[in-house]
C-alpha cells in the first residue's frame, strides 16, 4: 500500500480535476456568461463556495470550465508530441548514425535550443491568440521529448536478442517497431506523458496569463490569474484560487507519474524492496 | 586461533534466508575456496565479511577477524578495517573503477584514507604498487582513467587498490569470470603469487571448480545459502560424499555422446574471402581515417550434416562473423553462400534455412508474448504457414521434443529458469526446421548443470534431426564434445581449423596451443563419478 | 580535449545557422504586412508602396535574409519599423535587466538544489529526505508567475520589504539594482531548484548503486566520503544537462515575469513589437534569446568533458 501512495494521491487529485472538467458540460452552478456588478468580489461563503470575481462571477463555475481548457490544451499537445515524435524516434532508432537519425536527432537538438516559452509565445503571437496556436505551440516542443525519449529506449531495445531473433526470422523493420519495440515502450511513454501532460497545464496557464491562449470570454485559469493581479491588495483569493487549481492539477499528474514508474518499471520495484 | 573464524553465519534479506547456519574457519597464508551455482550465496558471505551488505540484511552469528566479532562493530571501526586488514576484488572489472579519477589516485586513495600519507609520497607508493600486480608506467602510466585500460589491466587495478596496504585477508569475488582464459590465467596466477609473497589468506569465490582446483588449499561448496561439503582439495577430490558435490563436479567434467560423423564434401554453407573493417575514431580532425579490421578474408565452409565449433577470445571477430552469416550485418568483401545462394539481401526463402540459438536466456524473447507465439515467430518466413490446430500440435510436439510440457505453450516467459528458456529458444530455432542452425555462446551464461542438460539436448537433437550447426563458444571444452570439427580464429583471422580432438590434443598452432594451456583442468574424477549429466 | 570542443563549436555555429533560417521563416510566413498595419486600414496602396521600400520589404527575401544575418554578425540589428531606431542600442537597454535577471535565477536555483539533493541522497529514506521530496514535488507545481504574485502580496504589499515592481536601473548601484530583481529571480528559481534538487539527488542515488562505489566502500571510505569523493562528480552529467535546460527556460520565464513586475526587458519589448508587428525588433529578440541559449549549451558541452575524461576523446 505504501509503495502506491504517490500513484493514489496523484489519480485521485487527477481525477478530481477530469470530473470537475466533464461536470462543467452538464452543469455548472452558476452561468459564467452572465455579469452581476453587485454580487462582486464576495469571499468565499454558503452562495458562491469560492466567492466570486470583479464582474461578480462565480469563481466555482469559471474554475470548473477553466479546467476544461487546461485538459483539452495540455492533453492534445500531449497529443502532437507523441503523434509525431514517436515515429520519429522509431524511425531514427532503426538505422543507428544513419542519415535519417542524424537529421531527425539534428532538427530535434535545434528545437531544444529554442526556449520554448519563447517560441509559443512567438506562435501564438504572430498567427494569432487562441487555443488552436497555443495546442500547436505546445505540441511543437513535446515532438522532440517524445521522439529522444522514444528513439533512446529503442536503441537498447534494437540491441537485445530477442530483436536479433525476430530480424533472424525475416521480420521487417517497419513490423518488428510496431510488434515488438513499440509495445516494450508503452510503460514509458504513458509515464512521460504524464509529465508532459503536467508541463503542458503549466504553458497554457503561463501563455493565458499573457493573454496569448485561449481568448475571452473562454475561461481559463491563466486568465484569471492575469484579472485578479491588479486586485490582490484588497481580494487576494482571485489570485488564490486559480493557482491552487493549477497546482493541485500539476501536482496530482506528477504524483501519477512517479507512481507509475515506480508500479511499471520491473527494476526500480526490485530495488525498492 | 585462526585468522577468521565465521560461526552458524545467518543472512535474511526480508523473508529470504540467503545463508544458512555458515561456520568456517581460515588461516594465515590459506586459500579458501567458495564454490556453487549461482543463489548459492557465495557473493553474501563475501558482502557479509565486508559487512557491506544490503541495509534490509539481518544477520545472526558471529564473523571473528583476529578474535573481534565484525558484526558487532560500528560502522567507523569497520571502515577502518575495510581496505586495510581485508580487502575485497570484484568480478567485473569493467565497472569498479571510477570512471572519471586516474588509476593513480584511486590507488593512493587507500594510502592516504588508512596511513595518512600525503598524495605525493603516496602517488609514488601507489607507483610501485601498480609496479608489483604488472602494469609498469612503462606500459600503463599512472595518469591513465579506467576507460583507457583493458580488462585484465582494470582488474590488476582492482587488485593494487585491495593489496596497496597488505591486507591479512583478500576476498576475490569471482575475479576472472569476466576476463578470456588467456588473461584469466595471469591474474589466477599474479593473485597466487601475492598470496605466497605477503603471507595473506584469500577466499576465492568461483562458480569454476577446474579454477578451483588449481588454486585453493581448501574447498567449501554451497548450495542454496548452505555450505554442503568443505574439505581440503586433494581430499575432496578423491573422496567425496555430498551428492551435490558430486554432480556439480560430474557435471563439470560433462561430455555429451556425440561420436564422430564423417559427411560427405557438400557444402552447406559456403563463407569466402570475408571481410568486414569497422570505423576508428578520429583522435585529431584532420587525420585520415583508420579502421580496425573485425573480419579478414575469412573461409571456411560447413558440410550437409556437419557440426562445426569455432573458437576464440573476445574481440576476435567471431560475433562479427555470426551476425554477417546472420544476414544481420553487411560485408565489405567476399561471399556467403547457403546451397549455393546468396545470405546477404536473401529473401525469406534464403532466411529460413538459416535459424539461431543466442546466449543470453533472458533477453531472448519478448516479455510481452505467450511461449506458443515466441516459438513460431519463424514461421514468418514460411510461405504458408500452418496455423490453428496444426500449428499447436507442432509447438506442443517441439516443446515435448526439448524437455518441456506442451501446456507451457500457454505461459509468459518470465515463469521459466534459465535453463528452461534456452530450451525455448532452441526450439524456436528447430521449429521451422532450418538446414543450418548457430549456436552463439548457447550455453556461456548457464551454471554447470543445466548446461551439462542444455549440451545433451543438442546432442539428442543432433542425432534426432540430422541437424548440421556452427557451435561458436569461448570454452574449449564445450567445444570438445559437440562439434565434430573446429575452427580458431584470433584478430579476425582463423589460425587454425581441423577435426576437433586433433587440434585440442595436439594443437599446431602457437595460440591454440597457448589457449589450451591457459584453459584451467579439472583433475581426473574419482571413481564412481562418471560423467554424466544429472537428471 | 580541443578535438571536442572544436566539434562543439561547429555544431554550435551550424544551430545557429539553421536557427536564423527558422526564425527568418516563421516571421515570413506570418500573417499580417507590417507596412499596412502600420499605415492603418484607410492607407493608399502607393503609400503602404513606399513604405515597403523604404523599410526594404519589397527586396526579395533571400537579399532581405542575407542583410539581416550580415548586419547582426557585425552587431547591427537593424532599424526598428515603428521607432525608426537602432534595435541594438533598444536590445542592450533591455537586455542588461533580462540577461541578469535569467542568470540571477540561474545562480539561486543550482545554490539551492545542490545541498538539498546532497542532503536528500545521504539520507535516503529517512524523514528529511521524504520532507525534502514532498517541498520540491510541490514547488515543480507551481506556476513561476503565480509564485511571483504570491511574492509580491506578502513580501512588497504586506511586508513592504521590496517594491513590487519597476526597475530602480543601475546607476544608483549594484545594491538597488540587485535588489530589485530580487523577488522575480526568486519566483523565477525555486521551481526550477525544485526540479534540480530531484535530478540531483535521483543522479546520485543512481550512481551509488554502481559498483565503483562499492569498490570504494570497500576501500575503507564511510558513506558520507563515498558521496562526496566518488558519487558527486559521476552524477554531474545528468545535473549539467538540466542546468543547460534551466537556462533556456529561465529565459522564457522571465519574460512572462517581468510581466508581472512591471520590468521593462526583452520580454516587454517582444510583446510590443508583437502587437505592433515590428517585426524585425521580434526576429533580433528571438535570436538573441536563441544565441545565448545556445551558448550557455556550448559551455555546458565542455564542462561535460571537463568532467568525465571518456568525453575528450572519441565522438
Amino acid at each position: 500500500m505504501r509503495q502506491y501512495r504517490s500513484l493514489i494521491i496523484g489519480t485521485f487529485l487527477s481525477l478530481i480535476v477530469l470530473i470537475a472538467a466533464t461536470f462543467s458540460f452538464v452543469w455548472i452552478p452558476y452561468d459564467i456568461m452572465q455579469l452581476s456588478i453587485p454580487d462582486k468580489l464576495q469571499t468565499p461563503n454558503w452562495d458562491h463556495f469560492l466567492g466570486t470575481d470583479h464582474f461578480g462571477r462565480d469563481i466555482l463555475s469559471m474554475i470548473m470550465v477553466g479546467a476544461r481548457t487546461s485538459l483539452a490544451v495540455a492533453l492534445l499537445a500531449v497529443g502532437i508530441g507523441m503523434g509525431i515524435g514517436v515515429p520519429l524516434g522509431l524511425a531514427a532508432a532503426t538505422r543507428r548514425g544513419a542519415f535519417l537519425d542524424e537529421v531527425i536527432m539534428r532538427t530535434n537538438d535545434l528545437i531544444f535550443a529554442f526556449p520554448s516559452l519563447v517560441i509559443a509565445i512567438l506562435i501564438t503571437a504572430l498567427f494569432g491568440a487562441g487555443a488552436m496556436n497555443a495546442i500547436i505551440a505546445i505540441g511543437i516542443f513535446n515532438i522532440p521529448v517524445f521522439a529522444r525519449v522514444s528513439r533512446g529506449a529503442a536503441l537498447s531495445l534494437w540491441q537485445k536478442e530477442f530483436i536479433l531473433a525476430a530480424r533472424v526470422s525475416g521480420k521487417s523493420k517497419l513490423r518488428i517497431s510496431v510488434e515488438h519495440i513499440l509495445p516494450n515502450l508503452t510503460n514509458l511513454l504513458i509515464v512521460q506523458g504524464t509529465i508532459q501532460f503536467s508541463l503542458g497545464i503549466l504553458a497554457e496557464a503561463g501563455l493565458s496569463y499573457v493573454g496569448l491562449g485561449a481568448q475571452p470570454p473562454t475561461p481559463s485559469w491563466g486568465r484569471m490569474l492575469a484579472d485578479a493581479q491588479t486586485m490582490v491588495s484588497f481580494a487576494p483569493h482571485l489570485a488564490l484560487i486559480p493557482g491552487s487549481a493549477i497546482i493541485l492539477t500539476v501536482l496530482g499528474l506528477n504524483l501519477m507519474g512517479d507512481g507509475l514508474r515506480d508500479a511499471l518499471d520491473p527494476k526500480l520495484r526490485k530495488s525498492r524492496q | 586461533m585462526s585468522l577468521l573464524y565465521v560461526d552458524q553465519l545467518n543472512i535474511k534479506l526480508g523473508p529470504v534466508s540467503v545463508l544458512k547456519d555458515v561456520s568456517f574457519s581460515l588461516q594465515q597464508g590459506e586459500i579458501l575456496a567458495l564454490t556453487g551455482e549461482s543463489g548459492s550465496g557465495k557473493s553474501m558471505t563475501a558482502l557479509a565479511l565486508m559487512q557491506l551488505l544490503p541495509d534490509i540484511a539481518k544477520t545472526d552469528g558471529r564473523i571473528l577477524f583476529q578474535r573481534e566479532d565484525l558484526t558487532t562493530k560500528t560502522e567507523k571501526e569497520l571502515c577502518k578495517i575495510r581496505g586495510s586488514d581485508i580487502s575485497m576484488v570484484f568480478q567485473e572489472p569493467m565497472t569498479a573503477l571510477n570512471p572519471v579519477k586516474t588509476i593513480s589516485a584511486q590507488v593512493s586513495e587507500t594510502l592516504i584514507l588508512h596511513k595518512g600519507e600525503t598524495p605525493r609520497a603516496a602517488r609514488e607508493k601507489a607507483q610501485s604498487i601498480l609496479h608489483k600486480v604488472g602494469l609498469p608506467p612503462s606500459v600503463v602510466p599512472m595518469g591513465r582513467f579506467p576507460h583507457e585500460l583493458s580488462g585484465g589491466q582494470r582488474q590488476r587495478v582492482v587488485i593494487a587498490i585491495a593489496v596497496a596496504l597488505t591486507p591479512s585477508l583478500l576476498i576475490a569475488d569471482e575475479p576472472t569470470t569476466a576476463l578470456d582464459v588467456t588473461t584469466q590465467a595471469q591474474i589466477l596466477a599474479l593473485l597466487k603469487s601475492l598470496v605466497k609473497e605477503t603471507n595473506m589468506a584469500m577466499i576465492l569465490i568461483t562458480h569454476d571448480l577446474a579454477v578451483v582446483a588449481n588454486m585453493a588449499d581448501n574447498i567449501a561448496i554451497m548450495q542454496h545459502g548452505k555450505i554442503v561439503e568443505m574439505a581440503p582439495t586433494q581430499t575432496l577430490f578423491s573422496q567425496m560424499h555430498h551428492p551435490y558435490t558430486k554432480s556439480l563436479f560430474a557435471a563439470s567434467g560433462h561430455t555429451v555422446n556425440l561420436p564422430y560423423k564423417a559427411v560427405n564434401a557438400d557444402n552447406l554453407l559456403k563463407v569466402t574471402h570475408i571481410s568486414r573493417q569497422y570505423r576508428l575514431p578520429r583522435k585529431h580532425p584532420f587525420e585520415a581515417t583508420k579502421y580496425a579490421r573485425a573480419v579478414s578474408d575469412v573461409s571456411f565452409s560447413i558440410d550437409h550434416g556437419e557440426r562445426l565449433g569455432l573458437v576464440g577470445e573476445s574481440g576476435c571477430g567471431k560475433s562479427t562473423l555470426t551476425r554477417a552469416i546472420l544476414g544481420l550485418d553487411p560485408i565489405e568483401k567476399g561471399t556467403i553462400t547457403l546451397n549455393g545462394r546468396d545470405v546477404q539481401n536473401a529473401k525469406a526463402d534464403v532466411r529460413r534455412d538459416i535459424q539461431v540459438v543466442f546466449q543470453d536466456p533472458y533477453g531472448s524473447f519478448n516479455p510481452r508474448h505467450k511461449v506458443s507465439r515466441l516459438v513460431c515467430e519463424p514461421y514468418h518466413l514460411l510461405p504458408n504457414a500452418p496455423s490453428g490446430r496444426v500449428a499447436d500440435d507442432k509447438i506442443s510436439r517441439l516443446l515435448e521434443d526439448v524437455g518441456l510440457s506442451s501446456t507451457d505453450k500457454d505461459k509468459y516467459i518470465h515463469e521459466f529458469s534459465g535453463g528452461q528458456r534456452q530450451r525455448i529458444a532452441i526450439a524456436r530455432a528447430l521449429i521451422i526446421r532450418p538446414k543450418l542452425v548457430i549456436f552463439d555462446e548457447a550455453v556461456s551464461a548457464l551454471d554447470v548443470t543445466v548446461r551439462a542438460q542444455i549440451l545433451d539436448l543438442i546432442a539428442k537433437l543432433a542425432a534426432e534431426y540430422g541437424l548440421s550447426y556452427l557451435f561458436i563458444s569461448h570454452d574449449l571444452a564445450v567445444v570438445r564434445s559437440v562439434t565434430d570439427r573446429c575452427l580458431v580464429m584470433r584478430d579476425g583471422q582463423i589460425v587454425e581449423t581441423g577435426r576437433t580432438k586433433d587440434i585440442l590434443d595436439n594443437p599446431t598452432h602457437d595460440y591454440t596451443k597457448k589457449l589450451i594451456n591457459a584453459a584451467p583442468k579439472l583433475p581426473a574424477l574419482p571413481k564412481g563419478i562418471t560423467a554424466h549429466a544429472p537428471s | 580535449m580541443l578535438q571536442y570542443a572544436f566539434k562543439r563549436a561547429l555544431s554550435l555555429c551550424l544551430s545557429l545557422c539553421l536557427a536564423s533560417v527558422v526564425i527568418f521563416a516563421v516571421v515570413e510566413i506570418a500573417p499580417g504586412d507590417p507596412a499596412s498595419f502600420m499605415l492603418g486600414i484607410n492607407a493608399q496602396p502607393d503609400t503602404i508602396a513606399a513604405l515597403r521600400a523604404e523599410l526594404g520589404l519589397d527586396q526579395g527575401k533571400f537579399v532581405r535574409y542575407l542583410e539581416w544575418t550580415g548586419g547582426m554578425l557585425r552587431g547591427d540589428f537593424g532599424t526598428s519599423y515603428t521607432y525608426r531606431s537602432s534595435i541594438t542600442d533598444m536590445i542592450a537597454e533591455r537586455m542588461w535587466i533580462s540577461l541578469p535577471l535569467a542568470l540571477y535565477a540561474l545562480a539561486l536555483s543550482t545554490l539551492i538544489a545542490f545541498p538539498v539533493g546532497l542532503y536528500a541522497a545521504s539520507t535516503r529514506g529517512a524523514p528529511g529526505d521524504v520532507a525534502v521530496m514532498g517541498v520540491t514535488q510541490l514547488g515543480i507545481a507551481i506556476p513561476n508567475f503565480w509564485f511571483a504574485m504570491l511574492l509580491v502580496m506578502i513580501f512588497a504589499i504586506k511586508l513592504r520589504w521590496f517594491s513590487a515592481g519597476g526597475f530602480a536601473g543601475w546607476d544608483d548601484g549594484l545594491f538597488i539594482g540587485v535588489k530589485s530583481l530580487t523577488l522575480p529571480a526568486i519566483a523565477l528559481a525555486l521551481p526550477q531548484a525544485s526540479i534540480l534538487s530531484r535530478v540531483m539527488r535521483s543522479a546520485l542515488i543512481e550512481t551509488l548503486s554502481e559498483d565503483y562505489i562499492r569498490t570504494a566502500r570497500a576501500k575503507g571510505l564511510s558513506r558520507q566520503a563515498v558521496l562526496w569523493r566518488h558519487a558527486l562528480r559521476n552524477a554531474m552529467i545528468p545535473v549539467l544537462t538540466i542546468i543547460g535546460l534551466q537556462f533556456s527556460f529561465l529565459m522564457a520565464g522571465a519574460i512572462i515575469i517581468e510581466q508581472v513586475f512591471f520590468l521593462p526587458g526583452l520580454g516587454r519589448l517582444v510583446f510590443q513589437a508583437i502587437t505592433q508587428r515590428d517585426l524585425i525588433v521580434v526576429e533580433s529578440v528571438v535570436m538573441l534569446l536563441v544565441f545565448a541559449v545556445i551558448s550557455v549549451n556550448f559551455i555546458i558541452d565542455l564542462a561535460y568533458a571537463a568532467v568525465d575524461p571518456r568525453l575528450r576523446h572519441g565522438p
